[in-house]
């Protein structure tokens, strides 16, 4: 394979621009294996955050041509001959240098969700789940946190200010998966409605798009959510339907 | 249950310095190809649709033509102004085109489904044009405030789309029905078609499959609807092949049957 032409951003809070490389890349090889490259011969003080290197640790996220994407998922091979390759670093968090951002605003919003809250136990002293209600929570389990749905999310992307009411396609993934649990007992909806700000989300699928783990986090999380948030608030008739649900077990509870 | 009206908020940061260029978008790639066929068919439809509903006439080919075809655009016909039968509900004194009466129902169903919504927002709204690229205005509150708060009511325009798949159904099987008994000609073959794809896109409603088992927290309480949930997850996953196929071809079956009705075109039989 040819030597390609790597243009990476370099800079600080200070400021950067793109810089252009010329590196050399091996038949097979990803984003991650060239930038590493880079940084063994022409940058070493290049700053770049990587683990796995298989796709689940979730650390090397990046702008790979304008789209986010994992370094060490993306294959050279993807591109034209001879085309030049644009690394930049996530666009929606505070940089830290070169390829680093601070992802902590992610972590903040993790604090916020409300903890899981099982039922009683069984008189055996067990909890059960059956099969059918464990799967469609595994989708959910599968969310390696690399928070390209956060970055990409145009919500917090393109208006700052929306950071301090909005939890992310991420955190809804968890709340989705907290609120459809059998076993918890919590309500999280006026949360959902309010602080979190669910109602923010015009459901454009991007964070969709770009999950590397294939969840269906709009229509799998986020919409339903949507649909749960309607049910408590602008539902007249599952207002009623609960109102006479709610008489009919107290009646019947004597 | 215990319900958490709020948590402590954790201070998050606010402007902190990005990095990267300060340009739009770093994309190379044709993005803007999608929103744009969007805009083309949206626009195409609506101006169409706008064409055929103020139309007022050649929506109903009659016994006269040997056949019974309703233009969906224009059914339930519930104006006394109606081309054909006498079963209206609304009176001689609405005197513009019958479609006007009941096509709130599927726009409405359409214009707040959640597929649609992605479309126009990214295509019309540009909030954003397509991922990773910059909304194209300032300040954004999504669906937070009036009026796109109002988007909560699809629920309702599903439960009204359900009626209108009904009454569509009813008129493909009435256009099985010829003078001379039952037949099938290429107008019967078109209105069973535009039945299929409207049950496609209405059962396929994410709003529908929350309704039949996405609320419940315990598929294993409810079996049945948790079977309906797992086939509509199905339809669910192919909203967008539905939304337009059913769009598309719902103006098609009012072309097909104004052409017919103007004898433009004869309607060939098969049986």
């Amino acid at each position: 394979m040819p030597d390609v032409t790597m243009q990476v951003w370099r800079g600080d809070a200070g400021g950067g621009a793109l810089e252009e490389y010329q590196v050399h890349a091996e038949e097979g090889e990803v984003v991650l294996d060239v930038i590493h490259r880079l940084q063994a011969g022409q940058a070493n003080d290049l700053a770049v955050r990587w683990n796995c290197k298989a796709g689940k640790c979730g650390s090397c996220s990046a702008e790979i041509n304008g789209k986010p994407r994992l370094m060490c998922m993306t294959r050279m091979n993807i591109f034209e001959p001879g085309e030049a390759v644009t690394v930049a670093p996530v666009r929606t968090f505070p940089i830290v240098r070169d390829l680093v951002t601070d992802v902590s605003y992610n972590f903040e919003m993790a604090k916020r969700v409300p903890a899981f809250a099982p039922k009683p136990r069984e008189p055996d002293g067990t909890y059960r789940m059956s099969q059918e209600d464990v799967e469609r929570l595994q989708e959910f389990h599968k969310c390696i946190e690399c928070f390209m749905c956060q970055d990409v999310c145009h919500v917090i992307r393109d208006h700052e200010d929306n950071k301090a009411n909005y939890a992310g396609p991420r955190m809804f993934i968890r709340y989705a998966e907290l609120e459809m649990h059998p076993l918890d007992t919590v309500d999280r909806r006026p949360l959902l409605r309010g602080q979190a700000g669910l109602s923010y989300c015009n459901i454009t699928k991007c964070c969709t798009e770009v999950c590397p783990e294939s969840i269906h986090i709009t229509d799998n999380a986020i919409i339903p959510l949507k649909e749960r948030v309607v049910d408590s608030y602008y539902d007249p008739v599952a207002w009623l339907g609960r109102k006479i649900r709610r008489r009919g077990r107290r009646k019947a509870t004597g | 249950m215990s319900t958490v009206q709020e948590t402590t908020a954790t201070p998050v940061v606010i402007d902190g310095v990005r990095g990267g260029p300060p340009v739009r978008t770093l994309r190379r790639d044709r993005w803007w190809v999608g929103p744009v066929l969007v805009v083309l068919g949206l626009s195409a439809f609506a101006a169409f649709s706008t064409w055929a509903a103020f139309r007022g006439n050649n929506y109903y080919v009659g016994p006269s033509m040997g056949r019974d075809y309703l233009s969906p655009l224009y059914s339930p016909c519930i104006a006394q102004i109606c081309q054909y039968k006498n079963d209206a509900i609304v009176g001689s004194w609405w005197t513009w085109s019958p479609a006007i009466l009941v096509l709130v129902f599927p726009l409405g169903f359409r214009l707040t489904c959640y597929y649609y919504r992605r479309a126009y927002y990214r295509s019309f709204w540009w909030a954003p044009p397509a991922c990773a690229v910059a909304d194209a205005r300032p300040r954004y509150t999504g669906e937070s405030r009036f009026p796109l708060i109002i988007q909560n009511v699809h629920r309702y325009f599903f439960y009204f789309a359900l009626i209108f798949a009904g009454i569509l159904t009813w008129d493909a099987i009435a256009a099985f029905r010829f003078p001379g008994g039952i037949g099938v000609a290429l107008g019967t073959l078109v209105l069973v078609v535009n039945a299929v794809l409207i049950w496609g896109y209405t059962l396929g409603c994410h709003s529908c499959r929350h309704f039949c088992g996405g609320n419940l927290n315990s598929f294993s309480k409810a079996p049945i609807r948790h079977w309906l949930w797992r086939r509509l997850s199905i339809l669910n996953g192919r909203h967008m092949f539905w939304a337009w196929a059913s769009l598309i071809w719902v103006a098609l079956a009012d072309l097909y049957i104004w052409l017919i009705a103007i004898g433009a075109f004869h309607d060939p039989r098969f049986i």
